[in-house]
């Protein structure tokens, strides 16, 4: 019941959305449906920790542990970035006439976000993606300014462009599953199960295609293009969706994939997926050294964390796949607070380029130490959750006998830190370009990034057993031996 | 080879199929990308009723009344209900390669599609299979092309449809008792289409004042900033 719920709340409110009356507090309705989603979702996973397995629908809807782990991090982010919202999009040039569309929307890329990792049947994964898109184009051409309308163009375009290839990908692999087995109704399990008797070339070939057309949605170079774009000019709390979890929802797909691949004893893909890792960190940390938003520099880190997964998928040991796992986690919390901070300094200084930030400790000390925090965190330093879980990829990696892939990896995550270190010294110490900040932030705002900044301190120095158990429990899903 | 009339029939149709394909290629001006499109999907319809009445497949049966009701009538309407200006308008689209040269690489990726799925084809002893599986991934490649070359709304949303004739293609083969998915696949992309032209081409072209994609240039690194 819980998952049907965890999907029916977020339409219901994007309906409420549309009736005249409660178009005033759209805002109310957003926050209570994804919060109370968030509390259904830890509900979930609690049972999925207990007894392994949440049925909505059989064959339908059904939970594992790494669906109860997407679960629970779409939820948080969707949640918290709702609250964020609240205050933020009050302010600036947003048109308070259409705040109720904008929140109606929301909810509906809620429900995708949700709808992705709550299906057990394989094939509507497709659609529920491909909702996703919809709705995030709608929430990126939001602000209808010409930046605004060419971020949401190339973002359309661009992942879109990967729907039917990825769309050939399921046609192959129905068509693998049906001559080994007969059988015509796919859920994830079951094909894991028949992976061993499928025809390997056919699901190599399924994987690349899905690769392929849902990379270009999670921001996987060369397809990243859109990703800064659309994270640079959609409303902030999109962003923090965006960047958070919407890139991880089409990954955990293409991990799905691989996870029936690895079932298979002959088809074998891991170096593609270390290499085409390797790819996206390398364009990542070079982009992140020359970017000139600090918007665009989180996404560009985005790109980063998303290679930095695959490649971890790739190597296909237990060990790498808790820290893929985690990364997955720890990515989701501590970007979806960069871009939380990164709003806040919109807020107060209304450019969005680094050189024009500047002495950031001065003018508001809360935004400037939350900017330090945050972006330590998202680089990778010691003692965030983010250098936890690159840390246990990396000593998995040795422990599988990767060397060059570690040696590679680990010098391009060092200079992808002092990329955005750089950065971020320029925009807090010096010369404040604005005089101190007299008038008080809005309250949600400041709540949202406190609360988001809370796991991120504390999982870096504590993780508690229910969340280690959900990551293992996550990890073994994905089938690394 | 194919043995009975349908199969022998969808043969017929997959060859059109990939002739008006690179005619999308090949057509100067977007009405003519258009027609061409609609052609290619009535011919896609075509085959799946071909191959619903020589399977005894509903599914088939089912998508080929979507594809007509979605991609014949509606995305031709909301294209020219929505954008009548770029619709009709008689200019060259402006495009990143000439046209020569993009049928040139068309007719390349035409043989890479068949040198890739070949092996594959063979393996399945379906003769429909080793028709319909190397014409749509030819279909998806010319597709994803011709919506990179192009710089142009509207032949930039068809390239997105052709690409996915294509998948289509290929899919009522390998695929005809996939349930759902085809279907729903479909009805979604009419949504999307009409969601995305209507919203997003006409404000563009509020704010931009051309729905030219390729004049779409204000974000991106600076690139003398690698120098």
């Amino acid at each position: 019941m819980a998952l049907i719920a965890i999907l029916a709340i977020p339409l219901l409110a994007a309906l409420l959305g549309w009736v005249p009356p409660l178009r005033r507090v759209a805002w109310g309705i957003t926050v209570a449906s994804t919060s109370t989603v968030f509390a259904l979702a830890a509900y979930v996973s609690a049972e999925v920790i207990a007894n392994k397995r949440v049925i909505g629908a059989p064959g339908w809807f059904e939970a594992d542990g790494l669906s109860a782990l997407m679960l629970v991090l779409v939820s948080f982010v969707v949640a918290l970035a709702s609250v964020f919202a609240g205050g933020y999009m009050r302010h600036g040039e947003h048109q308070a006439s259409r705040l109720w569309w904008f929140y109606s929307n929301y909810n509906l890329l809620a429900f995708a976000l949700l709808a992705v990792p709550s299906l057990a049947e394989s094939n509507l994964v497709w659609v529920a993606v491909e909702l996703i898109t919809l709705f995030s184009v709608l929430l990126v051409g939001f602000d209808n300014t010409a930046g605004a309308l060419e971020a949401a163009w190339k973002f359309a375009v661009l992942t879109m462009m990967g729907a039917p290839i990825a769309l050939f990908g399921f046609f192959t692999l129905f068509w693998a599953y049906h001559s080994a087995t007969g059988g015509s109704w796919e859920t994830w399990e079951g094909l894991r199960t028949a992976a061993s008797s499928m025809d390997p070339n056919l699901l190599k070939l399924s994987f690349l295609l899905v690769f392929v057309g849902f990379g270009a949605k999670s921001g996987l170079a060369p397809m990243h293009t859109w990703l800064p774009d659309a994270h640079s000019q959609a409303p902030t709390p999109v962003c923090a969706v965006l960047s958070g979890v919407k890139t991880t929802v089409p990954l955990y797909v293409i991990l799905r994939f691989l996870s029936i691949v690895l079932a298979s004893p002959v088809a074998r893909l891991g170096n593609w997926m270390i290499v085409l890792g390797l790819i996206s960190v390398g364009i990542a940390a070079f982009l992140l050294l020359q970017v000139r938003d600090y918007k665009r520099m989180f996404a560009y880190s985005t790109v980063e964390h998303m290679g930095v997964i695959l490649i971890a998928a790739g190597m296909a040991t237990q060990a790498s796949d808790f820290g893929a796992v985690s990364q997955m986690l720890n990515h989701a919390i501590t970007k979806s607070l960069c871009f939380y901070v990164a709003g806040v300094i919109l807020l107060i200084l209304g450019t969005r380029e680094i050189q024009s930030v500047r002495g950031l400790f001065r003018t508001s000390p809360f935004a400037g130490s939350m900017l330090v925090l945050c972006s330590l965190a998202i680089a990778g330093a010691p003692p965030f959750p983010i250098f936890l879980s690159e840390f246990s990829i990396l000593s998995a990696g040795m422990r599988a006998g990767q060397y060059t892939v570690v040696a590679i990896l680990a010098t391009l995550i060092v200079i992808a830190f002092v990329a955005i270190m750089l950065h971020v010294n320029g925009m807090v110490f010096g010369k404040p370009a604005a005089p101190r900040l007299t008038e008080a932030l809005p309250a949600s705002c400041r709540f949202a990034v406190l609360v988001a900044a809370a796991p991120v301190v504390l999982l870096g120095v504590y993780i508690p057993a229910p969340v280690h158990n959900l990551l293992q429990l996550a990890a073994q899903q994905l089938g690394g031996r | 080879m194919p043995t009975s009339t349908p199969e022998a029939l969808n043969t017929l149709s997959a060859g059109l199929i990939l002739i008006s394909a690179f005619a999308m290629v090949a057509t100067r001006q977007v009405q003519g990308v258009v027609r061409f499109f609609v052609i290619q999907s009535l011919l896609l319809a075509a085959s799946s009723f071909l191959l619903g009445y020589g399977r005894n497949s509903v599914h088939l049966w089912a998508l080929g009344a979507i594809t007509i009701a979605a991609k014949v009538v509606t995305i031709p309407w909301v294209l020219r209900r929505l954008l009548p200006g770029e619709f009709y308008e008689r200019r060259e689209i402006s495009q990143a390669v000439n046209i020569p040269s993009s049928l040139l690489l068309a007719l390349l990726l035409t043989v890479a599609a068949e040198f890739l799925t070949g092996p594959l084809a063979m393996a399945a002893r379906d003769p429909v299979v080793r028709v319909n599986l190397p014409i749509g991934l030819a279909g998806v490649l010319i597709g994803a092309y011709s919506l990179i070359a192009r710089r142009e709304a509207i032949p930039q949303l068809i390239g997105i449809l052709a690409m996915e004739n294509g998948a289509f293609f290929a899919g009522i083969a390998i695929a005809p008792e996939l349930p759902l998915i085809a279907e729903l696949a479909v009805a979604l992309d009419v949504i999307l289409i009409a969601v995305v032209v209507g919203l997003l081409t006409r404000n563009i072209r509020q704010t931009i004042g051309t729905t030219e994609a390729g004049a779409l240039s204000e974000l991106k690194e600076d690139p003398a900033a690698w120098l």
